[in-house]
């Protein structure tokens, strides 16, 4: 019996599995003849699928805005599997919330594929690069477009599984070997909640089909609802990289720079947002785990921001803003305000995938350096990197009209429009951080007079194509959602989140919105007194305040506390298991039962002597032995 | 005292006797000798116990055919060949008397427990040899043993083809096993 | 007929023993086989005495079976103690141990 077959099973009038299966296409030819393709060919290839994937999701969003405004479309595959009452199908759903999230992975990933052909030209592995690239995407639309728990389980760790393979894409360096295994190990500890949440769902409601689910959640007792929501945020905080579970990303930085840009910035991190906005019925239906996502959210951004200031490697400046960010994100959800979240979900795949991909290309210019220290005075030798960068940094920055301001701005207002006063303070002081630390390196990298010896080049045609299609979308982004309550991207999200309510805080919406603004303007500001402006030697500085620096560079020591705590007496133990439990007593054990053995079948062999007249001596033995028997018994 | 009793009492010792010539002779030839004897005398017994067909059988089959085959193989692997009865197995010897004696003593007693050593009511073999012992036992050869016996036609083709096939002399290399050499 | 029918089975017993140890005792391949053959043959007395026993021919028959199956035993093993001769110049049986631990 399939369950839930009595509720409305629509058929789209294009199937929905043609989404994912355009990557999955090129993932599987890449990976069984990437031997053979020569030249840009298979980058070109796979970048022609995803893009026919977002040409397809496209084609989706006309045929759901011109269906006949059912909430959802949902494609049943077939039944996968059938234990028992256990049913799962594979069900794929378009709703609202899928195609924003099907969209911004189909479009960001295709840019980031053409921008991958020059970046990882030359590379000797280069077509399997675009099969692992492909495969993501697949699993990544996979997760989006879920219509039950258990498949996008699937999705979740297929992209899991394509983060450690991407991550460790060089894995002759021993530090991108370790940064695969980290990220995959850390992750996995969320993920393990996420399973136990899914079986709790299950055991539940007897269903892991989203409509069944959400339609029932409010019914859910509050105790229920907590333990539930606590244990799916758990994996979104493996998944996102929020506190404490954040330490996987900033070294995931060893992966390829567009790696880095399309996974760990634009799209898989947010897939721990997404599952909270997804799964929202579950969380409203305890207002203790919605202010445990917010409170994770917002101590979380404040740290990261923290953390990036002190950053001199711009890869790692990034990944801790990325954290910062997607902290944004959980504090928008936990504060209720879902389109909110998605919005900036949205607004930082764009600003930050184009800040990845403008680092890589200051990489590509400058040979590999990440180093800030070594690059300054960059915004001459790079123009392009450099004018996309700061469309990049002033929305990042949250500086008005770019999509970053009313993106975060709604998030930051959203505390104020619930009344908790605290909560907004803390946000606008995360945004302040923010400010600051893209500010930093923006004067460290562009400004100042050059550091480094190398002659920089500027960014090759196809990754400049890729910078200024995104530096586009975060510049006008913000149209989407202009006003929380009836922009276009809160509209569109409406029959998903339900409509959102008129703001009823103590500050008019123009007041939050020209705090926001404020607090960018001060941030940019205090970077452009120490970095910029040159009337303080900030080099000096930092040997003044070395141990303020060093802990804010080594993200507040969390990442030693583990490595001491809980990795050097993990591997004691595992050291103890594997040379003397294992060594002595388990393979102690099994030898010594073999060594028995063998001693037995020593002495028993004798009996083996190889000549005719023994055995036939033991035949007549037989015989006399089965005949006596039968005597005696009669 | 009847004629089958005392053709018994003098057949029977010889057979023995025989017998325990055959495996005490170190020559080959006498051995296969002594197991004709042997064969003569069971002969005998088979015509005391009311089987005419057999005895000739046995005489033509076994002391005939089959005997002849023995020598000739004696005759191919060299006649005068004085085998050693030196036992080489340890405990070997004893061990076998030992249980031979066991094995006749347990049949003695399943006999006794079964049949009784004394002379029972038998029953009257003319009626079921009517006709003579040839035409009745062809009866029931064709009778009810006829698929068997059709089967033992074919056991005797493939026992023939595989004597043939063993009998082939190749002598090549690899088939050499167990020789002194390779064995090492 | 006065003679009792265990006098056969028991005679059946010694020659058939007779027959056991010279398989067990002796070395020679075509004595060993000599052996058999009268192990055969006790067992054909035994077979025969209880056909008289039982007043019917299935004895006989089974005793007439018994010697063609001797006879196509006899072909194939003197088959294969001539093969073997062949290889190893002897027909002793204790020479050929290879097959052993």
């Amino acid at each position: 019996m399939v369950i839930g077959a009595d509720l409305p099973a629509i058929n789209s009038a294009m199937p929905i599995w043609i989404v994912p299966l355009f990557p999955l296409t090129g993932a599987l030819v890449l990976l069984l003849t990437g031997r053979r393709w020569r030249g840009l060919l298979s980058g070109w290839f796979a970048s022609f699928l995803v893009g026919a994937s977002f040409v397809s999701t496209i084609v989706l969003l006309l045929d759901f805005l011109g269906g006949d405004g059912e909430a959802a479309l949902v494609n049943r595959l077939y039944q996968w599997v059938a234990a028992g009452s256990f049913s799962v199908d594979v069900a794929f759903r378009v709703d609202p919330l899928a195609l924003v999230m099907a969209l911004t992975v189909s479009g960001v990933a295709t840019l980031i594929h053409i921008y991958s052909i020059d970046y990882m030209r030359g590379d000797p592995r280069f077509a399997r690069f675009f099969a692992y690239l492909n495969l993501f995407v697949f699993f990544m639309l996979v997760l989006v477009l879920a219509n039950n728990f258990l498949l996008l389980f699937v999705g979740w760790e297929g992209v899991g599984l394509c983060s450690y393979l991407l991550i460790g894409f060089w894995f002759e360096r021993k530090p991108a070997a370790d940064a695969a295994k980290k990220a995959f190990i850390v992750t996995r500890i969320g993920d393990s909640a996420f399973l136990i949440g899914i079986v709790f769902i299950w055991l539940r409601f007897q269903s892991l089909d989203f409509e069944v689910v959400f339609a029932r959640a409010p019914e859910l007792a509050a105790g229920t609802a907590t333990v539930l929501a606590l244990l799916l945020f758990a994996g979104a905080v493996g998944k996102s990289a929020q506190l404490p579970l954040h330490t996987w990303l900033p070294d995931a930085m060893e992966g390829p720079t567009p790696v880095s840009a399309l996974i760990h910035a634009a799209t898989m991190v947010t897939a721990g947002v997404y599952l909270v906005v997804r799964a929202h019925p579950i969380f409203e239906a305890s207002e203790v785990a919605l202010t445990i996502v917010a409170t994770v959210g917002i101590v979380t951004a404040i740290y990261a921001g923290l953390s990036a200031i002190g950053q001199d490697d711009i890869k790692r400046m990034l990944a801790y803003s990325t954290i910062s960010q997607l902290g944004f994100m959980f504090f928008g959800a936990g504060m209720g305000a879902y389109s909110a979240a998605i919005f900036l979900l949205v607004a930082h795949a764009f600003f930050k995938a184009m800040l990845f991909l403008g680092a890589g290309s200051v990489m590509h210019g400058l040979r590999g350096e990440t180093d800030m220290m070594r690059m300054g005075g960059l915004r001459r030798a790079m123009p392009l990197t450099f004018w996309t960068w700061v469309i990049g940094w002033l929305a990042m920055a949250g500086i008005p009209p770019l999509s970053g301001f009313f993106a975060k701005d709604q998030v930051v207002a959203s505390a104020s429009e619930n009344g908790r006063l605290w909560f907004w303070i803390a946000a606008l002081v995360g945004s302040l951080l923010t400010a600051v630390y893209m500010s930093r390196a923006t004067f460290m990298t562009f400004f100042g007079r050059p550091r480094s010896e190398q002659k920089p080049h500027d960014a090759p045609p196809r990754m400049g194509l890729a910078l200024v299609v995104l530096a586009a979308a975060a510049a006008f982004g913000g149209i989407l959602g202009l006003s929380a309550v009836n922009g276009i991207l809160p509209a569109f999200l409406e029959p998903v989140f339900g409509a959102a309510e008129e703001p009823h805080g103590p500050l008019t919406v123009l007041a939050l919105a020209l705090a926001s603004s404020a607090v960018a303007v001060v941030g940019i500001g205090i970077a452009y007194l120490v970095y910029g402006s040159g009337r303080i030697d900030w080099v000096a500085l930092r040997s003044r305040f070395a141990g303020a620096k060093r802990a804010s560079q080594r993200g507040f020591y969390v990442d030693d506390v583990y490595t001491g705590g809980l990795v050097a007496p993990a591997k004691l133990g595992s050291a103890f298991l594997a040379y003397v439990f294992d060594r002595r007593v388990l393979d102690g054990a099994v030898n010594g039962l073999g060594r028995i053995i063998g001693a037995f079948a020593g002495r028993g062999r004798a009996v083996q002597t190889g000549r005719v007249r023994s055995y036939a001596l033991a035949v007549l033995l037989g015989v006399v032995g089965v005949l006596s028997y039968l005597v005696v018994r009669f | 005292m009847n004629a089958d009793l005392v053709v018994f009492w003098v057949t029977a010792p010889l057979s023995v006797f025989a017998a325990v010539a055959m495996i005490l002779s170190r020559n080959a030839v006498h051995a296969a000798l002594w197991l004709i004897v042997n064969l003569f005398t069971l002969a005998v017994l088979f015509l005391v116990l009311g089987s005419p067909f057999l005895f000739v059988v046995q005489i033509i089959v076994y002391a005939g055919a089959i005997m002849v085959l023995f020598l000739f193989v004696i005759m191919l692997l060299g006649v005068d060949q004085q085998a050693s009865l030196r036992e080489t197995i340890r405990g070997q010897r004893w061990l076998a008397v030992v249980l031979g004696l066991g094995l006749v003593a347990e049949i003695f007693f399943a006999v006794r427990l079964g049949l009784g050593l004394s002379r029972g009511a038998l029953p009257d073999f003319a009626r079921v040899n009517e006709g003579g012992n040839i035409r009745a036992l062809a009866e029931v050869l064709f009778g009810p043993y006829f698929f068997p016996f059709e089967v033992t036609s074919i056991l005797l083709i493939v026992a023939a083809i595989g004597a043939m096939l063993h009998g082939r002399r190749r002598v090549q290399d690899e088939d050499v096993i167990d020789m002194p050499a390779a064995a090492e | 007929m006065r003679t009792p029918i265990s006098f056969f089975l028991l005679l059946s017993a010694v020659l058939f023993t007779l027959g056991t140890l010279g398989v067990l005792l002796r070395r020679n391949a075509l004595v060993i086989f000599m052996s058999i053959e009268l192990q055969l043959n006790a067992v054909n007395l035994a077979l025969v005495a209880f056909s008289r026993q039982w007043g019917n021919l299935n004895g006989q028959v089974l005793a007439f079976f018994s010697m063609v199956v001797a006879a196509a035993e006899v072909v194939v093993g003197l088959a294969i103690i001539v093969s073997l001769y062949r290889k190893r110049r002897s027909a002793d049986v204790d020479e050929a141990s290879l097959l052993r631990w």
